[in-house]
């Protein structure tokens, strides 16, 4: 490890000490304010608003925790807590993610009798925050400048799970080697 | 409180936490059928009513199957069913980060890293459309969700602006009947 200490370093010249309390409540926000999805939520406040990660090592980490089990943005948290504060950073960044959200939805299931318009409301939030998926997705692309041949891998992913609604895992497992391939052609690493 | 449930719980959303890759929503078809179809423990409408309502909320997707141990055993089975469905994807993840911490010097790593980046945002961007099927698919309802994404892209306040913007033009439809309602 000493002898690429120094590359690594350079590597890391972008990114800065997150404490446990900003972790917490960083995750905190991102919970409480993830209708329809985390996932923009997450590169909203890590990325732009606290400036915790780039957007690339924010795309890669999202990129690790998408072909895991469970939500990708969920391993994003565990990692980006590792990586900040080891275990009890990822125990913050788990709790702070799911404490509002656990809260609200267990209060809208006590009310729900009462509640009438939960399918209207559902739809409403559902399609603008469709939107932000999409937008977030798109912004990313955008700022991380992919290589011709990434956008065609990008775009491939979409077609197949977006419209053709292909099976998730048999594409990943397609798709993924191929990148690889197109990253070492294009010499990205 | 039904405390002979809190094991089965466990059991169930353990094993799909492991299968779960593309997270919750991938395995919503299983979720329901060991829900409804081999353990039981729902109608079909009721899984509907918390899926409904999962979905209003904030959060990550897996509060829904928080919502199911909630709505079958109490606060008890809200706790159970939520560590059963998050601690074996999280362990996963945790030394998969690890690992790639820890060998990132090595140029496989750095090209497996870059050749995830796309297939991730294509994905993103593939949830994002099949968002907007379920939302509803009428002209009016599609140019909402695509004037919210352009708002993402093209600004850098706080998305919350076009959340909401977008949730209130489409309240609007749905009112002056613009939009069927789902």
């Amino acid at each position: 490890m000493n002898t690429s200490g120094g590359q690594q370093k350079l590597e890391e010249v972008l990114s800065r000490t997150v404490s446990k309390r900003e972790l917490f409540f960083g995750f905190l926000k991102i919970g409480l304010l993830g209708f329809g999805g985390v996932a923009p939520w997450a590169r909203h406040v890590i990325i732009e608003e606290r400036r915790w990660l780039t957007e690339k090592e924010f795309a890669e980490i999202l990129g690790i925790g998408q072909i895991l089990p469970g939500p990708n943005t969920m391993n994003a948290a565990v990692m980006i807590g590792d990586r900040f504060q080891g275990v009890s950073g990822v125990l913050l960044c788990l709790l702070g993610q799911m404490a509002m959200p656990l809260v609200i939805v267990t209060s809208l299931a006590v009310v729900y009798e009462r509640f009438a318009a939960v399918a209207e409301v559902k739809a409403a939030v559902t399609g603008a925050a469709a939107g932000l998926v999409m937008g977030t997705a798109l912004k990313m692309a955008r700022n991380i400048k992919l290589t011709p041949l990434a956008l065609l891998v990008g775009s491939i992913a979409f077609v197949a799970i977006g419209v053709l609604a292909w099976p998730l895992v048999a594409v990943v497992s397609v798709l993924v080697p191929l990148s690889v391939a197109a990253a070492a052609l294009e010499r990205r690493a | 409180m039904n405390v002979g449930l809190l094991l089965p719980i466990a059991r169930v959303f353990a094993i799909l936490s492991l299968v779960s890759i593309g997270g919750v929503n991938a395995v919503l078809p299983e979720i329901r059928r060991q829900v409804v179809d081999v353990q039981g423990w729902m109608n079909d409408a009721t899984f509907a009513n918390l899926f409904a309502i999962s979905h209003v909320a904030p959060g990550p997707n897996i509060i829904m199957v928080s919502l199911i141990g909630f709505q079958l055993a109490g606060l008890a089975g809200l706790l159970i069913a939520t560590l059963a469905i998050m601690l074996p994807s999280c362990w996963l993840a945790f030394i998969a980060g690890r690992v790639v911490t820890r060998w990132s010097d090595q140029r496989w790593i750095r090209l497996l890293k870059e050749g995830l980046v796309p297939v991730a945002l294509g994905l993103i961007l593939a949830s994002g459309i099949s968002m907007m099927r379920t939302a509803d698919q009428d002209p009016p309802a599609i140019a909402i969700s695509l004037a919210t994404a352009a708002v993402v892209v093209f600004s850098r306040r706080n998305p919350l602006w076009a959340l909401a913007a977008g949730t209130c033009a489409y309240v609007v439809a749905l009112r002056f009947g613009l939009l069927y309602h789902p």
